[in-house]
C-alpha cells in the first residue's frame, strides 16, 4: 500500500475522489484568440474550400478554381500576418495564444510571413501548365494524371487521354502550409507533434504524384514516408520522456522546471518530476526529430532521393518551406525550452553543425544531376544555418531568420529553373546535358547563375549577406571554429557551384541537348521575383536585417 | 504494481520496433514497427500521466492515435501504389534513386 500512496493518482487521492463525487465539474471552455490564429484559419479554410472544390465542380474548371483559391487564401493569410505585425504582436504585445498552444511573437510571424509568401511562389510553379507538351490537345502540369493508376498501365493511358490533371495538389498544398505555419509557433510538444504531421502527410503524397518518371516518385515517396515516420515516432517518445520529466508538455512549463524555477509545485508533481535522465533523452530524441526535417547530418540520408524523385514544384516548395518551417521549430525548442541545458547541447550541436557542412559541401562534389547537386547544397546550407542557430544570441536567431527568408527564394528559384530545360524524356537533370546551355539560351542559363552565386555566398547576392550574418553570430558567441569550418565549406561548395557555371557557360552545347521550354508567365513570375529578391537582399540588405532583428526574440 | 515497470516494457517496446525498422525488409513490416513505436510512445504517455497525476499525457494518447490513424491512410496509400506498380513492397528492390 505504501507504493500505492507513492503513486500521485487522480483516482486514489482521496481529496480529488472526493470532488468528484461533489457534483460533475464544469470543464471551463478553452479561451482562443482566433483573430491571433486567422493566418493559420485562413489557410485551413481555404484548403478545405478547395477539397470541396475538387468534389462538386466539374473537371475541366477545377484548375481555375484551386489556383484560385490557393493564390487568394495564400495572399489573405499573408495580408493577416503583416497585419499582426503592424498591431504589434511581433514585438510589445507577443504572447502566447490558444491556451498556451501557440505562441504569437516576432520569430513566429517573421517565419509565417516567409513560408506563406515562399508557398505562393511555389503555387504559381504548381499551377504551370505549358512546359510539358499537351497530352491529347489538353494542357498538362507537372502532377500524374491519376495518382492511384499504375505506371504504365491501362487505367493511366485512359487517363491521360481523357486530360486528367491531379488538381488535388493544391489542397494538399494548403494543408501542407497550414502544418508549416503551426511548426515554428508551436508552443507545446504535442501542438509541435500534430503541426509536424499536418505538413509532413500532404508531403509524403505530393512526392508520388509526378507526371513523368512516376517510379522514381512513388520510390522516392515510400523512402520519405518510412523515414519521416521513423523520425517523428522518435520525436515523439523524447516528447514522452520530456513529459515524464516536467509533467507538462508546454514550452515555458518544462522551461522552468529545467532552469528549476518552478512557480506553482503542486505536490504530485513534485516528487515525480526532475529526473535527468528523461530530459537528456527526451531533449535528444525530440532534436534528432527536427534535425530530420532540417535535413541535417547524420539524418540527412532521405534529402537527396526525396529532392530527386519528387515532381521538381513540390521539391521547391519542401526545400525552401520545409526548412523554414523546421528550423523555426528547432530555434524555439533551443532558446524557450532548453537554454538551461546549453552546455549539454551545444557540444553535440556544434558537432552536428560541422558534420552537416562538410558533408553536403563534399559529397556535392561528386554529384552528376542537378537536383541531387542541389539537395547536396540544401544539406550543407542547413550546417550554415545550424552554425547561426547555435549562437544563443538574439544576433543568432535574427540572423537564422534571415537567412533562411533568402535561402527559401533561392531554392524556390533554382528549382523553377531546373523545370525549364527539358528533353524528350521531361526534365533534363542530368548534369552532362546541361553543357553548353548558357550558348543556347543565355537568359536561362544567367538566371541559374545568379542563384549558385547566392547559394555560393558571393557579394551583392543574398547568401552573402545571409551567411555573412550567421557567421558574424557564431563569432560573437564563441564560435570561431565553427565559422572557420563553415568558410573553409563554403570555398568547397563554391568549386562545385563554379564548376556548373563553368560547364553552362564554356562548353560547347551537345548536339542531342535539351531545349528550353517557354513557360507561361507563373513560372516566369516565380523565377522573376527570385531573381529580385536574391539581389535586393544582396544590395540592400539593411532594412530586412533590422525587420529581422526586431522580429527576434521569442515569447515565453 | 509500481509503474515504471510500463515504461521499461515501453522502451522494450520502442527498441523492437526501432530495430524492426531498421532490419527488416518489407515496407509493410516497417511501417508496423514505426507502428509499434507509436504505441509504445502511448503506453509511455498514459504511464507518466498515471505517475504525475494529470490528465495531459491521456489526452496525448488519443491525439497520437488519431494521428498514427491518419499516418496510416497516407502510409498504406503510398506503398499500395508502389506494389500495383512493381508487384513487391520489398524496400530493397525500390533502388532506382542513387548517386
Amino acid at each position: 500500500m505504501s507504493r500505492a500512496a507513492a503513486v500521485h493518482s487522480l483516482w486514489t487521492d482521496s481529496s480529488v475522489s472526493a470532488v468528484l463525487a461533489d457534483a460533475p465539474r464544469k470543464i471551463p471552455a478553452p479561451h482562443i484568440e482566433y483573430a491571433q490564429l486567422s493566418p493559420v484559419l485562413i489557410v485551413l479554410g481555404a484548403a478545405v474550400v478547395a477539397v470541396l472544390a475538387e468534389a462538386f465542380l466539374p473537371r475541366r474548371s477545377r484548375h481555375l478554381a484551386q489556383v484560385a483559391i490557393t493564390v487568394v487564401g495564400l495572399a489573405a493569410a499573408f495580408a493577416a500576418v503583416v497585419a499582426l505585425a503592424a498591431k504589434g504582436y511581433a514585438t510589445g504585445k507577443a504572447h502566447v495564444a490558444a491556451m498556451g498552444a501557440v505562441a504569437v511573437d516576432g520569430p513566429a510571424l517573421f517565419l509565417q510571413g516567409t513560408i506563406l509568401l515562399v508557398a505562393l511562389v511555389a503555387a504559381l510553379g504548381f499551377a504551370e501548365r505549358r512546359l510539358d507538351p499537351a497530352a491529347h490537345g489538353r494542357p498538362v502540369d507537372s502532377f500524374a494524371a491519376q495518382g492511384a493508376a499504375v505506371p504504365g498501365g491501362d487505367a493511366e493511358q485512359e487517363a491521360v487521354k481523357a486530360g486528367w490533371t491531379t488538381s488535388e495538389v493544391f489542397p494538399l498544398l494548403l494543408f501542407a502550409v497550414a502544418g508549416m505555419l503551426v511548426f515554428p509557433a508551436a508552443d507545446d510538444l504535442l501542438t509541435l507533434f500534430v503541426a509536424l504531421e499536418v505538413f509532413s502527410l500532404p508531403l509524403y503524397v505530393l512526392c508520388a504524384l509526378a507526371r513523368r518518371k512516376r517510379l522514381l516518385s512513388q520510390e522516392a515517396a515510400v523512402k520519405y514516408f518510412l523515414l519521416g515516420a521513423f523520425s517523428s515516432a522518435i520525436l515523439l517518445f523524447g516528447v514522452a520522456l520530456l513529459y515524464g520529466y516536467a509533467g507538462t508538455v508546454t514550452y515555458s512549463g518544462i522551461a522552468d522546471v529545467v532552469n528549476g524555477t518552478v512557480r506553482t509545485v503542486s505536490p504530485a508533481l513534485a516528487s515525480s518530476t526532475g529526473n535527468d535522465a528523461l530530459l537528456l533523452i527526451g531533449g535528444a530524441m525530440v532534436l534528432m526529430g527536427l534535425l530530420f526535417k532540417v535535413g541535417a547530418a547524420p539524418f540527412h540520408m532521405w534529402t537527396p532521393d526525396v529532392y530527386q524523385g519528387a515532381p521538381t514544384p513540390v521539391t521547391g516548395f519542401m526545400a525552401a518551406a520545409t526548412k523554414v518551417a523546421a528550423f523555426g521549430a528547432l530555434l524555439r525548442l533551443l532558446y524557450v525550452v532548453l537554454p538551461g541545458l546549453r552546455w549539454d547541447w551545444r557540444p553535440v550541436m556544434w558537432g552536428v553543425a560541422i558534420l552537416t557542412m562538410l558533408v553536403g559541401a563534399i559529397v556535392a562534389i561528386t554529384q552528376t544531376d542537378v537536383k541531387r547537386l542541389l539537395a547536396y547544397s540544401s544539406i550543407a546550407h542547413a550546417g550554415f544555418i545550424l552554425a547561426g542557430v547555435i549562437a544563443i544570441s538574439p544576433d543568432g536567431v535574427s540572423s537564422v531568420l534571415f537567412y533562411l527568408a533568402a535561402y527559401s527564394f533561392v531554392t524556390l528559384g533554382a528549382f523553377a529553373v531546373v523545370t525549364l530545360v527539358r528533353d524528350a524524356g521531361g526534365e533534363a537533370t542530368q548534369l552532362s546535358k546541361w553543357a553548353g546551355l548558357g550558348r543556347r539560351s543565355p537568359l536561362v542559363a544567367a538566371v541559374f547563375a545568379v542563384f549558385l552565386l547566392a547559394f555560393a555566398g558571393i557579394p551583392l547576392t543574398s547568401g552573402f549577406a545571409g551567411k555573412f550574418a550567421v557567421f558574424k553570430a557564431a563569432a560573437a558567441s564563441g564560435g570561431a571554429p565553427l565559422v572557420i569550418v563553415g568558410v573553409v565549406s563554403s570555398a568547397i561548395a563554391a568549386f562545385f557551384y563554379v564548376r556548373v557555371i563553368v560547364l553552362m557557360f564554356f562548353n560547347e552545347p551537345r548536339a542531342d541537348g535539351p531545349t528550353v521550354a517557354v513557360p507561361s508567365p507563373l513560372t516566369s513570375v516565380a523565377i522573376g521575383v527570385g531573381v529580385v529578391v536574391t539581389l535586393v537582399l544582396g544590395v540592400a540588405p539593411q532594412y530586412f536585417l533590422d525587420l529581422a532583428g526586431d522580429a527576434g526574440v521569442f515569447v515565453r | 504494481m509500481n509503474p515504471v515497470s510500463y515504461l521499461y516494457l515501453s522502451a522494450l517496446l520502442f527498441t523492437i520496433g526501432g530495430v524492426g525498422v531498421l532490419v527488416r525488409r518489407n515496407a509493410i513490416v516497417v511501417f508496423m514497427c514505426v507502428e509499434l513505436m507509436l504505441n509504445a510512445c502511448n503506453l509511455a504517455f498514459v504511464t507518466f500521466s498515471r505517475m504525475h497525476g494529470n490528465l495531459d499525457g491521456q489526452i496525448i494518447a488519443f491525439f497520437t492515435m488519431v494521428v498514427a490513424a491518419a499516418e496510416v491512410v497516407v502510409g498504406l496509400a503510398i506503398i499500395v501504389s508502389v506494389y500495383r506498380a512493381r508487384h513487391s513492397a520489398s524496400v530493397d528492390d525500390a533502388s532506382l534513386l542513387k548517386l
